[in-house]
């Protein structure tokens, strides 16, 4: 089968400086592939590549089968949803307008925009009478998010960039999120690339991990496994969670 | 005494709000698209804040006197008056137009690229909107200074209040000073507040 996304060979530097180092990599269709890493590991950077925001240095990315170089980025944006931390939502339209963004950009009749927009309030679990027309500077931060998630599903894209959605969240906010991201993904099917920095968000969320280190790959495989992954980066990521395992059984013993 | 001046009051504060309001205009139109196109390219920026700065520093008087003996632009009357008033007014445009964009939210714009906005759909339907309240307020002060540097006009036959000052003050006589001073400082007022206006009304 055909990945959705694919690394080949993929090097990255800014000034002579490698920020990702022969990177390969690809998602299958309707999974989720997680990128983990800490900061500056170079997971950000990777996912930026799949919408054109960067090119490769050498080696190529390809979407659905084609190089990203060989295509209209502006089009090729289109069809892939992107989550960010902040949102990244416009405070001057409503949330209505910041949901149809992609389907308007794609001149879909109003009528068809409205029914999608109401849709989706309803699979974010915001009703949409009260949610249309309110401005999202007068939304919580999980209900950004929420309204993002939406936007990036608005134009039905094959391909969902999420890099680091739920970070700024406070953890039973995200909790929510993660959990309203894996029924989403479950009835969707869709393919996605998640970066994160959270082990426990990682194993959540990931159909597969990918581990990146200083721009290399240093572990890859199905998230269920990550937990006896004994490569030297992987274990320290995994004592952060075994931290929190160990204070959960005190009270217990 | 004053009853007789009112009439030339009157057509001298319609004339000193027609040269300030073209002036303005055509500060807006020059002044916002260099600011925009300042926004795209660091040179340009550079070039032109520069430029505008550097017009903004020459006192008024000196700029006119500069201005009289030129070519083709200079001369006595209203046309040189209007050049020099329009490059006083594009620096807090042209600043005002270069800031209000620089400070619109990195996350806001990436995330409208990513969309798949065209270079163009981010500048009018993200960067533009968002700075709209700060461009305003680049012509706001635009607009209260030119009317201010308009008195001056007068000195070089471009017509306004500053007819009756400089008469004022050459016959000594402080009535015909104020009769002028008064309605520029008038004009100053209510068009600060017009724009105070829409400016809040735009911001919400």
């Amino acid at each position: 089968m055909l990945p959705a996304v694919e690394f080949r060979d993929v090097c990255y530097e800014i000034d002579g400086r490698p920020i990702l180092r022969n990177l390969n990599l690809a998602v299958t269709p309707g999974e989720t592939l997680v990128l983990l890493g800490r900061s500056g590991s170079g997971k950000t950077t990777a996912l930026r590549m799949v919408n054109a925001l960067l090119y490769p240095t050498t080696g190529e990315v390809l979407v659905n089968g084609v190089a990203t170089t060989a295509q209209d980025p502006v089009q090729l944006r289109r069809r892939i949803g992107y989550v960010i931390q902040e949102g990244g939502l416009f405070p001057h339209r409503d949330v209505a307008s910041n949901i149809g963004l992609v389907p308007r950009l794609q001149n879909w009749p109003p009528g068809k925009i409205d029914e999608r927009v109401r849709e989706l309030l309803d699979a974010i679990g915001l009703p949409a009478a009260d949610y249309l027309h309110r401005s999202p500077r007068n939304l919580s931060g999980g209900q950004r998010q929420r309204i993002g998630v939406a936007r990036a599903l608005a134009a039905d894209a094959s391909v969902l960039l999420f890099d680091e959605p739920f970070g700024a969240l406070d953890p039973i906010t995200r909790l929510e999120l993660q959990n309203l991201f894996l029924s989403l993904r479950d009835r969707l099917h869709k393919s996605a690339l998640f970066v994160t920095h959270d082990v426990a968000e990682a194993l959540v969320i990931g159909t597969r991990i990918a581990l990146l280190d200083a721009g290399r790959l240093a572990w890859i495989g199905p998230a269920r496994d990550f937990r006896r992954a004994d490569t030297p980066q992987a274990r320290e990521f995994l004592a952060c969670i075994r931290i929190l395992e160990t204070d959960d059984s005190k009270p217990a013993a | 005494m004053i009853r007789s001046l009112l009439p030339e009051i009157a057509s001298l504060t319609l004339e000193h709000a027609m040269l300030v309001g073209i002036a303005v205009l055509l500060a807006i139109a020059i002044g916002v698209p260099a600011g925009l196109a300042a926004t795209r390219n660091r040179r340009v920026r550079q070039v032109a804040l520069a430029a505008a700065g550097a017009f903004q520093t020459i006192p008024s008087l000196a700029l006119f006197g500069f201005l009289v003996p030129m070519p083709y632009i200079g001369g006595i009357g209203k046309r040189t008056v209007l050049i020099a008033l329009v490059l006083y007014a594009l620096l807090p445009i042209v600043r005002n137009t270069v800031t209000g964009i620089a400070s619109v939210d990195p996350a806001v714009k990436e995330s409208a690229v990513a969309m798949g906005m065209t270079d163009r759909q981010v500048l009018f339907q993200v960067e533009v909107p968002l700075a709209a309240r700060t461009i305003l307020a680049g012509i706001r002060i635009a607009t209260v200074t030119t009317i201010g540097t308009a008195t001056i006009a007068a000195a070089i036959g471009g017509g306004g209040l500053g007819v009756l000052i400089f008469r004022g003050i050459s016959m000594v006589d402080s009535m015909q000073i104020l009769a002028g001073a008064i309605p520029a400082a008038a004009l100053a007022l209510i068009a600060d507040g017009l724009l105070a206006w829409l400016e809040n009304t735009l911001s919400h």
